[in-house]
C-alpha cells in the first residue's frame, strides 16, 4: 500500500499507471492542478487538455475501442455537461470510460453556481445506473481508485470517481 | 485554397461508396444519422463503427482511436450540424496531430435527419474548411468534384495527416440503416480492428 505520507495525486498517478491507464484527457480544474501536473510531467502518460468534456468522453471511448485505456478528468460543472454522451456512448455501447471529478460546490464552496450544479451530479450518475464512488480519505484512495478501475475494465462499464474536498482540500476563498 | 461556393454539390452515398472501395483495414467512425447509415449501406466492414446517439463525437472517437492504433489509419465521417456542435475538437486534433487521422465532413447545410432545417453555419455561409485550417489543420481542402474527392482520399491513405476533407452534399436522406444495437456494433468493431477476440 502507499505510504501514509504520499500525497493524494501521487497515489492516483501510481494507480493509473499500475492499471495501464495511459491516456489522460482533461478540462482543467484548480484543485486537480497537482494531479494534472504530475501526469503531464510523466512520460508514461499521453495527457492533453480537450476543449469540452464531451469531446474527452469520445476520445477515451475511441481509444478504448482501439485497445488503450483512458480517463477523463474534470470538475463538477464539466460533469454536468455530459449526460447525453455518457448515456448514448459508454453506457449504451458498454465502454469502460472512467471519469474523475473534482467535487466543487460543497464543503465551503463560494460560487453559488457551482453549489447548485453539484446537486445534479449524483442524481445523474444514479439515473444512469453508473458505478460511482466518492474518495474522502487518503488512506482509502488507493483501494477505491484501483478497485473502481479494475471493475470498470472487467465489466466493461463506465465509472466515476468523485474527489471530495475532504481528500483534496478543495478550493476556498476568505469570506 | 478552394472556396466553399466553388465546390460541386455531390451525393453522400455515392462518395461513401467511393471511399469504402479504396479501403483495406482502415477504421471508419460514422457519425450520427446519415453519416453512419450511408457507411452501412456502402457495405458493412468489420472495421466500421456506427455511432448512433452522440452528436458531434465522430471526430473525437476517431482521434482516440488514432492514438490507440497509430499504425492503422482512421476516418471520421461527420455531418455539418454535428461538427458545428463540437468545433473545439479540431484544435485538439491539430494539437495531437495524428498522422493516421482523416476527418471527412458531409456539408449539406441542414440538419437533414431532423427535418432539413438550415444550420446557423449554412445561413451565415460559414466555411468549415477555413475553420479547420484556422484551427491548425493545414491539410484541409474542399473537394471540388468526385474526382478530387477521390484524389484527396488517396492522398490521405498515402500521406501523413491529419487531413480534413470538406464535401458539399445534397440533402438526400440515407438509403439504409444499421441495426440499432450499440454494444454489438462496438464488439464487432473491436474484433474488426484487433483489439478484442
Ligand atoms: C445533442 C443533440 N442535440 C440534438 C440531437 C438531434 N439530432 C440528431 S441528428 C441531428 C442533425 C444532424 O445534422 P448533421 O450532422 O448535419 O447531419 P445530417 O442529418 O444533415 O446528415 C440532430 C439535430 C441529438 N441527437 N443530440
Ligand atoms: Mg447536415
Amino acid at each position: 500500500m502507499a505510504e501514509a505520507a504520499t500525497a493524494w495525486h501521487e497515489v492516483i498517478t501510481e494507480v493509473l499507471r499500475r492499471n495501464e491507464v495511459s491516456l489522460v484527457t482533461y478540462v482543467p480544474d484548480n484543485v486537480l492542478r497537482p494531479l494534472i501536473g504530475a501526469i503531464e510531467a510523466d512520460p508514461y502518460f499521453t495527457a492533453f487538455p480537450v476543449a469540452r468534456e464531451e469531446e474527452g468522453v469520445g476520445i477515451v471511448c475511441g481509444a478504448w475501442m482501439g485497445g488503450m485505456r483512458g480517463i477523463l478528468l474534470m470538475q463538477t460543472s464539466g460533469f454536468a455537461t455530459l449526460a447525453n454522451v455518457i448515456a448514448s456512448l459508454p453506457c449504451a455501447a458498454q465502454i469502460p470510460a472512467v471519469l474523475m471529478v473534482s467535487e466543487r460546490g460543497t464543503l465551503g464552496e463560494f460560487n453559488l453556481g457551482q453549489a447548485l450544479v453539484c446537486r445534479t451530479m449524483r442524481p445523474v450518475l444514479d439515473a444512469l445506473a453508473m458505478e460511482h464512488h466518492t474518495v474522502t480519505r487518503l488512506d482509502e484512495a488507493e483501494f477505491m481508485v484501483e478497485r473502481t478501475l479494475r471493475q470498470a475494465f472487467a465489466t466493461q462499464a463506465p465509472a466515476c470517481l468523485i474527489l471530495s474536498p475532504l481528500l483534496t482540500g478543495g478550493k476556498t476563498v476568505k469570506a | 485554397m478552394e472556396a466553399l461556393h466553388n465546390a460541386k454539390v455531390m451525393n453522400r452515398f455515392d462518395l461513401t461508396k467511393r471511399l469504402v472501395a479504396k479501403l483495406k483495414d482502415e477504421a471508419v467512425i460514422g457519425g450520427i444519422g446519415n453519416s453512419n447509415f450511408d457507411l452501412w449501406a456502402s457495405g458493412h466492414r468489420p472495421q466500421n463503427f456506427y455511432m448512433l446517439g452522440s452528436m458531434g463525437l465522430a471526430a473525437p472517437i476517431a482521434l482516440g482511436f488514432a492514438l490507440a492504433q497509430p499504425q492503422r489509419r482512421v476516418f471520421a465521417l461527420e455531418g455539418d450540424g454535428s461538427l458545428l456542435m463540437q468545433l473545439g475538437c479540431l484544435s485538439t486534433i491539430a494539437t495531437r496531430a495524428p498522422r493516421n487521422l482523416c476527418v471527412i465532413l458531409w456539408d449539406n447545410g441542414v440538419y437533414q435527419i431532423t427535418g432539413s432545417q438550415p444550420t446557423p453555419a449554412a445561413t451565415a455561409r460559414t466555411d468549415f474548411v477555413a475553420i479547420a485550417r484556422a484551427s491548425g489543420l493545414s491539410q484541409s481542402h474542399w473537394a471540388a468534384d468526385e474526382a478530387e474527392f477521390e484524389s484527396l482520399v488517396d492522398a490521405s491513405l498515402a500521406g501523413e495527416g491529419p487531413f480534413f476533407i470538406g464535401v458539399r452534399v445534397d440533402s438526400q436522406p440515407a438509403v439504409a440503416q444499421p441495426e440499432r444495437d450499440p454494444s454489438r456494433i462496438r464488439d464487432s468493431f473491436m474484433r474488426g480492428v484487433g483489439s478484442k477476440g
